[in-house]
């Protein structure tokens, strides 16, 4: 029996395919894609509390001494983590525009060294794009011996041009345990060098 | 003189080869349908029966029958089967047996493709089904599979699951091209776009849906699979990922999922609503557009899936409004089919019974779907049996109810045969009733505040648990009659004329029933 084909339509099927593979691997393609665009995307708006990176502008800004904003510390462990872990400081009034030194407490009291991972979150999500930090732990991976305790410094700035209707910002902290993360990618040795605050 | 002929038909038109090979090998597109079709309802009654395990120990609180562990995989499979092994492959069965009936095609344009796409489905859900019997038990997590639940959390079967997941994508993506391809190359002469049959262009749009978000799917497993076992962060925080990421990346691929479901069930009742009320269709043109415009939409809404995770204001008004949006189409479909059916010559035998109760039915659990649409109201449906008897009133009378009205519409062209139609109007009542006892019940048990997922509940949920679950076990046993119809029809049975009903349209009544091996090996011509 003669293929039925040629009767049928002249398009070749094979355009229709490349066509539709293109389609499979583009899509596959920006379903990777969605991971940095999200990236992006939240740090653009903030809307998922994560805080951007070390501030880097010059600190010029003059403190807004007539408005007072509660900045409220939260630390919590993640899954698996043993260490003591609270803000030295609970809660704190600041002016917009001054830069502020707060401590975070953290404690190791396994018996092994451990590695530790601060990942921040800040609530309400409209003020993410107003609290800066020049110096956070949460930066660098925190290597702690066996029963070593250290304090753990955060510097941060709430710009002037927060929102009039947020008076207080809480920024949770959640430590999660990399030990094992650590050890694999040698990530330790790089964060041990900026674990110089004691 | 008959020697002659006969040596002639031999050559000239060989049937069917014998034994296993048969369907080992085939690349017959009727062949293949049928075991895309049988393939389905096997997984119907094993995702059946996983969810008789659920009503069973729903049917009154306390733990009597599995233990939370065991309940929690049944919930998952009883969801992954019917989703990915009932329902979609069923379509595809469906578009295999009529697409190339319908458009006046020889077979599909690829049929050797056809054949792997199918046997790569046993083996996708040999190795899913499988993990029941592994270590740490099948996957726990919900059909959705959320991150970090999956991957921090979930038993060592995942790593299977996703192999699973990854094949059957392989198998609907070659699927959905060789749709595609047939529709596009192999039409009748005369039969432009908009003459083709709607069951034709409901799958053409869902095919191009498959192709835009199964391998959304199969990037999301690979996201899952390295972060469980290459050590990747891509859902978890404490490596830089987020948790929510998951959720954006699985619903992109989820909502327009959902219509992957609906669609061709959308195509087929248009069919046997026209038939049986004797008319043509009323607005086809507007029938394609809203098809269309409803497979658009289903981009842009899925973050209703997730209004309480933070999404901020001006996120949740727009996925608000966009979902609500995807009521005017669907509003023009449900209003066409019933002026369709306006002052029509009607008649009620079994396809369209199940066609209308489609359409009362799908209505309402397109009417709980706009509540749950209204984001501040969501917080109090999330996650709770309302949303469960939403899905279940969109999917088992939208696409079940689809496919059971297709599967009568169009057995006298398959077997030959005109089935019972006594025993398929009783299949019909058992499963109507049986089917509004076990989900209209959730509605109000989800309201009370009954969360979804739960082996336990408190005890003022309990009536309507019992009232549910005999609803369920109704429906499921009344499936069993399903089957004896079917096979009934098959054995034997009043014979079928190549056209049973009197009011249908289309190019698959023109050829013989049972319809013979090869069709259309001419082309028709379409005026």
């Amino acid at each position: 029996m003669a293929e039925p084909q040629p009767q049928h339509g002249k398009r070749s099927n094979g355009r229709v395919i490349a066509w539709c593979m293109a389609g499979v691997v583009g899509m596959f393609a920006f379903g990777f894609a969605l991971v940095p665009l999200y990236d992006v995307f939240c740090e653009i708006t903030g809307i998922n509390g994560k805080t951007a990176g070390r501030y880097e502008a010059q600190v010029t800004n003059q403190a807004d001494a007539n408005r007072t904003v509660t900045v409220q510390f939260l630390a919590s462990n993640g899954p698996g983590m043993s260490w003591e872990f609270r803000p030295v400081t609970r809660s704190i009034k600041v002016h917009p525009g001054e830069p502020v030194t707060v401590n975070f407490y953290a404690e190791n009291g396994s018996d092994q060294a451990m590695v530790g991972q601060a990942v921040p979150s800040l609530s309400p999500a409209e003020g993410t794009l107003y609290f800066h930090k020049t110096e956070c732990f949460c930066f660098n991976q925190q290597p702690l011996e066996a029963g070593e305790s250290t304090e753990m410094p955060l510097v941060f700035i709430v710009d002037p041009e927060l929102p009039e209707h947020i008076t207080k910002l809480t920024l949770s902290y959640t430590l999660y345990d990399q030990s094992q993360k650590a050890e694999v990618s040698g990530a330790a040795g790089a964060a041990k060098t900026t674990n110089n605050n004691g | 003189m008959s020697a002659v002929a006969d040596t002639h038909s031999q050559e000239h038109h060989h049937g069917p080869a014998k034994g296993i090979s048969r369907w080992l090998l085939t690349t017959n597109h009727k062949d293949i349908g049928s075991m895309y079709l049988m393939f389905s309802f096997a997984m119907f009654l094993l995702g059946g029966s996983m969810a008789m395990v659920i009503r069973a120990e729903l049917f009154q609180p306390g733990l009597q029958i599995v233990q939370p562990e065991f309940f929690n995989q049944m919930t998952t499979m009883h969801g992954l089967i019917m989703v990915f092994g009932a329902v979609m492959p069923a379509f595809v069965g469906l578009a295999n047996w009529m697409l190339p009936l319908m458009i006046g095609a020889p077979d599909m344009a690829l049929p050797r493709m056809n054949n792997w796409s199918f046997w790569l489905l046993p083996c996708a859900f040999l190795i899913l089904v499988s993990t029941l019997f592994m270590q740490g038990g099948a996957p726990n997590f919900g059909w959705t599979f959320y991150a970090p639940l999956s991957t921090t959390y979930g038993p060592p079967s995942t790593t299977f699951f996703i192999f699973a997941v990854h094949i059957m994508g392989v198998s609907s993506i070659m699927g959905a091209i060789n749709v595609i391809a047939t529709i596009l190359n192999m039409r009748a002469p005369g039969m432009t776009l908009m003459k083709m049959p709607l069951f034709v262009w409901t799958w053409l749009i869902t095919a191009f849906l498959l192709i835009a978000v199964m391998p959304v799917l199969a990037g999301v497993v690979t996201m899952m699979l390295m972060d469980i076992n290459f050590g990747t962060s891509f859902f978890d925080a404490s490596g830089g990922g987020d948790p929510v990421l998951f959720q954006h990346v699985f619903w992109f691929f989820g909502h327009p999922e959902v219509y992957i479901m609906i669609l061709p069930a959308f195509g087929a009742i248009s069919h046997i609503v026209a038939a049986f009320s004797r008319k043509p269709l009323f607005g086809y043109a507007s029938m394609v557009y809203a098809v269309g415009a409803i497979a658009l939409l289903s981009f842009v809404v899925w973050a209703h899936h997730m209004f309480t995770v933070g999404i901020p204001l001006a996120g949740q008004l727009f996925f608000m409004y966009a979902t609500m949006l995807i009521a005017v189409p669907t509003g023009v479909k449900v209003f066409n089919w019933v002026t369709t059916m306006f002052r029509g010559s009607l008649s009620f035998e079994a396809p369209m019974l199940f066609a209308v109760a489609f359409i009362i039915l799908f209505t309402i659990g397109g009417f709980s779907g706009l509540m749950l649409a209204i984001a501040p109201a969501d917080f109090q449906y999330h996650d709770t049996y309302f949303v469960v008897a939403h899905f279940h009133y969109v999917l088992v009378p939208g696409a079940i109810f689809g496919i059971f009205a297709s599967a009568y519409f169009w057995l006298p062209k398959w077997t030959g045969h005109m089935y019972d139609e006594t025993l398929a109007k009783t299949h019909f009542w058992l499963s109507f009733i049986g089917m509004n006892l076990a989900f209209f019940p959730m509605h109000f048990l989800g309201l009370a505040g009954m969360p979804r997922r739960i082996p336990d509940y408190a005890l003022q949920f309990a009536d309507f648990n019992m009232v549910s679950s005999i609803g369920a076990f109704m429906f499921g046993v009344s499936q069993l009659l399903f089957l004896f119809i079917v096979v009934k029809c098959v054995r034997g049975g009043e014979k079928a004329a190549a056209k049973p009903w009197d009011g249908a349209e289309g190019l698959e009544w023109t050829v013989p029933s049972p319809a013979p091996y090869h069709t259309f090996s001419t082309p028709p011509e379409v005026k």
